[in-house]
């Protein structure tokens, strides 16, 4: 019996590769990537990686609903950080046009995004921290997170699914006093980015798993394609918002790190730093912020409702309501006709009028109908255009061609992660296996953005 | 407007330029597909450029361009709206290419003179085949791997084309105009 046993076992001399097949239900691979490694004891010989468990078809549907009708399917790109994806999306469109939003809305538009790359950046240190075994971490970084989604909430009126921007503008104007809170949130952040760094910068079991793995080259780097924090690792400076300024980056104060080796500590680093400049940007920003319009028109005073504004303006009787603000539902706080000029362009071929408009003016009621009607709706002249910003990840661009239609004839975006995934197999080649954990959590892969 | 790109590249390969714009500032050249390979290593080489980064690589499909509904009338009085009159732009868009249904789109960046170039070759729909540019950039293989799942267009010397996104099992390039957007497919997998 037992000398059967030994002859099924493999001897000493002989060699045999394993297969491992890790994903996609495997929790740190978050449910949607399949790795296929080739093993030989513990050593990965050979990786491939599978994608698309996540595809929702973004670019089909973008091209069968309106330009505006786009902005919340880019929020489902990168959950993570979705008013960047906003604003990408909506900036690539107003290229396009040709046209450029008020200096406040540009501010306003660069505070958020700052906010939301705090955001993905404090989840990827903190998955990656709590996939090594510091829970801990990821509990105090996911808690100031949602101080973050807090400001967010104030702003935006939702945690994740934002929706924003818009084609020409924002939503609404920032709340009064935003400052305030923000400080507080920010304050918070400091104090968990300080907590966590005596955690782990130091940190014996976190320094060893994350010293030397993943290592890649600037060059390397360069030809796949990647960009963001994880090229910066490498010591290539290329950031988006330095190098090819969009909004307002060129009239703030930051810096960009960069690391020497390129490996999942100097990865850690990068982001950390950044967290802290991104914090520099939005105080400078709140700053320089050019101030917005007073919220109610003093010589109407009181607010009107809507319905009533609405049976005035159908008798005629305008000299009552014609600078007066309308009491509207809580969504569309912020978005008044005083507010409207200094968060959206002067342009009535692309953005919606304010809802005092389109209640008490016969003018504000067809610039409402001309842009949701279907069939009518924004038009983009024919041209192709390409936007980059700075996404978290990396390099986020949207290239939008129009055939002069309500709809776009064709949106692709440049997903960063896309480019960082398809270098995952020359990271993990030649390393251990535990070292998939700590490389596969510094991509900060967000499925969204990678399937599309 | 600045066209120092464009001119590097149709001085040096005169006979490959089939068109040029700078549409929206984004300078663009349109080339022969046989001139690819040759135009992106000097792109990638040459000092004056050194386009290191392949930015992105995508197509269009241009089938459908210029067919969509026109804008809704009021049909009791048969008066027409017309669009929305064009913003226009110094150097206007050529349109899509012509004798081509398929347009594949390479956006490249250099880290150290800053500067964007988009080339756009015609692909017609009797020949989908072009150069892959796998062996200049590493990460021409997946974007080449999605544009051949999308829509179809093969990439000669590609060492692993096949698809990315979508199953082996898949029929039909989602992102061509002629595939319906509500079509369904039965999954493929184990039976349970």
């Amino acid at each position: 019996m037992e000398t059967e046993q030994t002859a099924e076992m493999p001897t000493d001399s002989e060699k045999r590769e394993m297969m491992l097949n890790i994903g996609p239900a495997h929790p740190a691979m978050h449910g949607i990537i399949r790795l296929v490694v080739d093993l030989d004891g513990e050593q990965i010989q050979n990786a491939d990686v599978e994608i698309g468990f996540l595809h929702r078809g973004f670019e089909k549907m973008s091209e069968e609903v309106g330009y505006n009708g786009v902005i919340p399917y880019t929020d489902r790109l990168n959950y993570v950080s979705p008013l960047i994806n906003n604003m990408g999306y909506c900036m690539a469109v107003e290229k396009l046009l040709g046209i450029s939003v008020p200096e406040r809305c540009h501010y306003i538009r660069v505070i958020l995004s700052e906010i939301s790359r705090i955001g993905d950046h404090l989840t990827c240190v903190g998955a990656t921290a709590m996939e090594l075994g510091a829970f801990t971490v990821f509990l105090y970084m996911i808690k100031a997170r949602e101080s973050l989604w807090d400001l967010v909430e104030m702003v935006t009126g939702a945690r994740m699914t934002v929706s924003y921007c818009r084609v020409g503008g924002v939503k609404a104007d920032l709340p009064q006093d935003f400052a305030g809170p923000c400080a507080e949130a920010f304050q918070e952040v400091r104090k968990v980015l300080a907590e966590s760094d005596g955690l782990l910068t130091r940190n014996r079991i976190f320094v060893d798993r994350m010293n030397g793995t993943g290592q890649i080259s600037a060059e390397d780097a360069i030809s796949y394609g990647i960009t963001g924090p994880f090229l910066r690792a490498t010591g290539a400076e290329y950031d988006v918002r330095k190098d090819c300024p969009y909004a307002v980056y060129d009239q703030l104060p930051f810096e960009v790190p960069v690391g020497t080796r390129g490996d999942n500590m100097d990865r850690y680093l990068v982001r950390m730093e950044e967290m802290e400049q991104s914090m520099r940007i939005v105080e400078a920003a709140l700053r320089d912020i050019p101030p917005g319009e007073v919220l109610v028109n003093p010589e109407t005073g009181q607010p009107i409702p809507a319905a009533q504004m609405v049976d005035l303006a159908k008798m005629g009787k305008i000299e009552s309501i014609s600078g007066g603000c309308a009491l509207v539902a809580p969504t569309l706080e912020g978005a008044g006709r005083g507010q409207h000029r200094s968060i959206a362009v002067d342009e009535k071929r692309v953005f919606l009028p304010p809802k005092e408009d389109a209640y008490g003016n016969i003018e504000g009621l067809m610039q409402q109908f001309k842009l949701v009607m279907l069939g009518h709706g924004l038009r983009p002249p024919e041209g192709e255009v390409y936007f980059p910003v700075e996404g978290a990840n990396g390099e986020l661009g949207f290239y939008v061609v129009s055939d002069g239609s309500d709809n776009a004839y064709r949106v692709r975006v440049r997903p960063p992660c896309f480019a960082i995934m398809s270098a995952l197999p020359k990271l993990l080649t030649g390393e251990m296996i535990a070292d998939i954990v700590p490389t596969f959590g510094s991509v900060n892969m967000i499925g969204g953005e990678l399937d599309r | 407007m600045n066209t120092s790109l464009i001119k590097a590249v149709s001085d040096r390969f005169p006979a490959a330029v089939s068109a040029t714009h700078t549409y929206r500032g984004d300078q663009t050249v349109a080339l022969r597909p046989e001139f690819l390979l040759e135009i992106a290593q000097f792109l990638k080489e040459d000092p004056a450029l050194q386009m290191n980064l392949l930015v992105d690589v995508t197509a269009v499909d241009y089938s459908a361009f210029g067919k969509s509904p026109a804008p809704a009338f009021f049909a009791s009085s048969g008066v027409a709206v017309r669009p929305s009159t064009q913003i226009p732009d110094e150097d206007p868009w050529p349109g899509p290419p012509e004798k081509a249904r398929f347009a594949v789109v390479y956006h490249f960046y250099s880290m150290h003179h800053k500067h964007r170039l988009r080339l756009v070759v015609p692909v017609p729909e009797s020949e989908t085949e072009l150069t892959s540019l796998t062996p200049l950039w590493a990460g021409a293989d997946w974007l080449e791997r999605e544009v051949w799942d999308m829509y179809g267009i093969r990439f000669s010397g590609h060492p692993n084309l096949k698809r990315i996104l979508m199953y082996k099992e898949f029929e039909g390039y989602p992102l061509r105009k002629d595939y319906p957007v509500n079509k369904r497919q039965p999954l493929i997998g184990p039976v349970n």
